[in-house]
């Protein structure tokens, strides 16, 4: 387990000079998950947020081989990289001496909705990878439409709180159990705030040899309509209101890696966020308190499994 | 800055100098400056973990100060600098010259 | 196995012939999915690499998507890739096959060409890779099994040259089905004419200084790269002629861009894609044995479009029907009618044009059906008018 002290001495993989706003959940992600092994990585990434705003021609923030392709198929391009890897190393076109390990980066929109196959496909086939979805809860790039990843309640562009429908009227799609669902060695829900769990999940997914998975809750101010500087405190609240539940598969077994030693309301997530503010208008107390039940199951849920071999 | 016609330009819209954003200057975003209190700074380097813009400096451990370059004054290092230690606060730019 | 005899005569069937060449070829990595008619080339190939005749990796992927994706994440990384489709598998495709002519991967791709729903039929024609006509892929067009087997080896060489991918067509069922007596050339041999591939840039290739492969370009760029892939494009031309030259020299079997068939004195011309050709060759001699001056152009390479070619080949005709077994639904012929008519249009005295669509769904074109369209042909010449521009024959 590495300190910041350590992980500060390691070579910056992520520069800064990309266009994600200002308080974006995004690159404190990847800069910690870059800096988690000591091996070569490979990235790609699916077009969204983190591929516009990090490679805007002719500047690129990532010093590490990277590729997008499409939107799609973030997982499907990553193992075309990774079995040419295998096949030019087999073949000694490319000098095997140090470890090179594969990352694909995709937001909620590119993994839960348009980018499920490629990332259902590559998972079954075992490629040895981490898919890391960086989850800000709507497709954000284009301008805050739903996806199956926003969460009820929420006011989207695709999903207004209008004066009949109050805002997102569906429970969210929980891909990470989807992801387990898969048999793989390692599938985990992280944070940025709690940055050693985030850290170790990375460290530990990256060294396992083949398919693994990161759902990792991102902050986003522009579509939650909240502050860039609480982006980092409404991602403790995520967990802290047990809304987005920090845990790990491993090997098939749950453990769950954070607690909170009081649950939160989860009032205390909804309302800094402006995609919420409707909800505490007259009549928005119905909805948030079938939030809160979803919420309550989901959790106790997620005990009951506790240290059970669920896959 | 390349030419933006050249035909010279590598194949395919290749990037070949990975990394090369951080020459890109986006300290042009900020409204807001973080400002260190050096007295204060006890070196936790939450700061710096949690920086989306890789902006705060860091030598032999030590936080030494902000990149303005790349620092678009989000708040986050001022906000999560731990509530004991408030190192760090945000000033407006015009406040700051 | 008998695939191991070489520059012998086999009977093989397009499938078995384009599979047999991807094993000679060996490529790093085969990203594939099956579909109808095709799909023999697959199933083939992946017995090759289950029983360790090749050491490529194959990536038997969940939809054509993929395939395309994996093979354009597996090229940018440094591999020689190669795989087949057909028909909505090539649809499936469609966005990547911009993104991998885009990026300047030289990837193979064998198309097996079948009809696209709807209705859905898994039958011949060329609606598939017609529709992929302006993907930015170098497009070869085979009539025999023999020459499918053949372009297999040169668009390997052809796509490494140029930097732009290449798609191998030949006629779903009747080409890829069918067994034909064919010539195969030694393992050695095929490895000598293809060499080694050593791509300049690539993902892999210096994890030092790390590359980053595709960026967003905005306005102040994009339209750069793609001048330069248009450059690359005509640039195609040339290559296809020389590589085609190279492969004449070393294995005796002569390709052009356009296969001319009894043209230089011909008075009306048929203009085709594939094996229908030799169909609309027995028509040409039986109605030569008739005294009819008849021919036929059969265009091997359509894109980049051999225009010049073209025009050279049809000039002095009075007459000529383009036979497009897709169609444009532009009210306005198919589109081998539009690029050949278009084509023409600067020759001084150019022949008259005519569009007719043929064998869609796998409708069967027949020595009857040629000669019929040559007797239109002879009448357009001999009134001076055309009474149908556009129209739908074998129905």
């Amino acid at each position: 387990m590495a300190n910041l002290k350590e992980l500060a001495g390691k070579k910056e993989l992520f520069t800064g000079g990309h266009r994600l706003c200002a308080g974006c959940g995004i690159p404190p992600i990847v800069r910690l998950v870059l800096r988690s092994t000591d091996a070569n990585l490979v990235a790609s990434t699916a077009t969204g947020c983190l591929e516009v705003g990090t490679t805007i021609y002719p500047y690129s923030s990532w010093r590490i081989p990277w590729i997008h392709s499409a939107f799609e198929n973030s997982a499907a391009t990553i193992s075309g990289v990774e079995t040419a890897y295998r096949a030019l190393k087999k073949r000694g076109r490319i000098p095997a001496d140090k470890e090179t390990k594969f990352i694909a980066f995709g937001g909620d929109g590119g993994t839960y909705d348009i980018g499920l196959q490629s990332l259902s496909g590559a998972l079954e086939r075992g490629h040895d990878f981490l898919y890391l979805c960086y989850d800000n809860g709507a497709y954000m790039n284009t301008g805050i439409q739903r996806s199956s990843a926003t969460p009820m309640g929420s006011n989207t562009t695709t999903s207004p709180a209008g004066e009949v429908i109050p805002g997102k009227e569906e429970w969210r799609k929980d891909l990470t159990r989807i992801v387990v669902a898969h048999n793989v060695p390692y599938a985990a829900q992280a944070s940025p705030h709690n940055w050693k769990d985030l850290e170790k999940k990375a460290a530990k997914a990256l060294a396992i040899k083949g398919p693994t998975f990161l759902n990792v809750m991102s902050p986003c101010p522009l579509g939650w309509y909240s502050k860039p500087e609480d982006s980092i405190q409404l991602a403790k609240l995520s967990t802290d209101t047990c809304y987005w539940p920090l845990y790990e598969v491993e090997d098939g077994v749950m453990k769950v890696t954070y607690k909170p030693r009081e649950k939160k309301p989860i009032e205390d997530w909804l309302k800094p966020q402006g995609r919420f503010k409707h909800l505490f208008k007259p009549g928005g107390d119905v909805i948030i308190e079938k939030i809160q039940a979803q919420i309550d199951r989901e959790w106790e849920r997620l005990l009951d499994l506790e240290g059970r071999q669920i896959f | 800055m390349t030419d933006k016609n050249n035909e010279e330009l590598p194949e395919g819209g290749v990037i070949h100098e990975g990394g090369n954003a951080d020459s890109y200057e986006t300290g042009g975003w900020r409204k807001l400056r973080p400002v260190l209190d050096n007295e204060k700074c006890t070196n936790c380097l939450i700061c710096w973990v949690m920086c989306p813009d890789s902006a705060i400096i860091v030598e032999d451990g030590k936080m030494v100060g902000f990149d303005m370059e790349h620092c678009k004054g989000c708040g986050i290092c001022d906000t999560e600098c731990p509530p004991k230690i408030k190192a760090i606060k945000m000033v407006s730019e015009e406040e700051a010259d | 196995m008998a695939t191991e005899k070489s520059n012998e005569m086999q009977g093989l069937t397009g499938n078995s012939a384009v599979a047999l060449a991807m094993k000679q070829i060996n490529p790093d990595v085969c990203p594939a999915y099956p579909i109808t008619p095709s799909t023999a080339i697959i199933e083939t190939f992946s017995s090759y690499v289950a029983d360790g005749e090749v050491d490529t990796e194959l990536i038997t992927v969940e939809s054509e998507h993929s395939a395309m994706s994996a093979s354009i994440g597996a090229a940018a990384a440094g591999a020689r890739v190669m795989t087949a489709t057909s028909s909505q598998g090539l649809a499936l495709m469609w966005e990547m096959l911009y993104i991998a002519s885009g990026l300047r991967l030289p990837i193979v791709l064998t198309n097996v060409n079948r009809a696209l729903a709807a209705p859905i039929n898994i039958h011949c024609d060329h609606s598939d890779s017609m529709g992929a006509r302006d993907s930015g892929w170098v497009q070869l067009y085979s009539e025999t099994v023999q020459e499918s087997y053949d372009n297999v080896f040169m668009a390997v060489r052809i796509a490494e040259k140029v930097r732009l991918p290449v798609m191998v067509c030949l006629d779903g069922f009747i080409t890829s089905h069918a067994i034909e007596n064919m010539a195969t050339i030694s393992d050695a041999n095929v490895q000598d004419f293809v060499g080694e591939y050593t791509p300049e840039t690539s993902l892999l290739k210096d994890m030092e200084n790390p590359i980053s492969i595709g960026a967003m370009t905005l306005p102040d760029y994009y339209m750069t790269f793609k001048k330069q892939q248009s450059e690359a494009m005509a640039e195609a031309k040339d290559v296809v002629e020389e590589v085609s030259a190279e492969f004449a020299q070393k294995f005796g079997r002569e390709y052009g861009l356009l296969d001319s068939y009894e043209l230089e004195d011909a008075d009306v011309a048929i203009v085709i894609f594939n094996s229908a050709t030799g169909t609309t060759k027995v028509a040409v001699d039986e109605l030569r044995k008739e005294g009819f001056k008849v021919g036929v152009l059969r265009i091997r390479l359509f894109r980049p479009l051999p225009h010049a070619e073209i025009a050279a080949a049809l000039k002095g005709l009075k007459a000529v029907a383009c036979l497009d077994r897709a169609d444009s639904f532009n009210d306005f012929g198919g589109p081998l009618f539009n690029e050949v008519r278009s084509s023409i249009y600067d020759l001084e005295d150019r022949p008259k044009v005519i569009s007719r669509i043929y064998g869609l769904g796998g409708r069967d074109y027949k020595v009857e059906d040629a000669k019929s369209v040559f007797e239109e042909l002879l009448k357009v010449v001999e009134t001076g008018t055309v009474e149908e521009m556009t129209k739908y024959i074998t129905i």
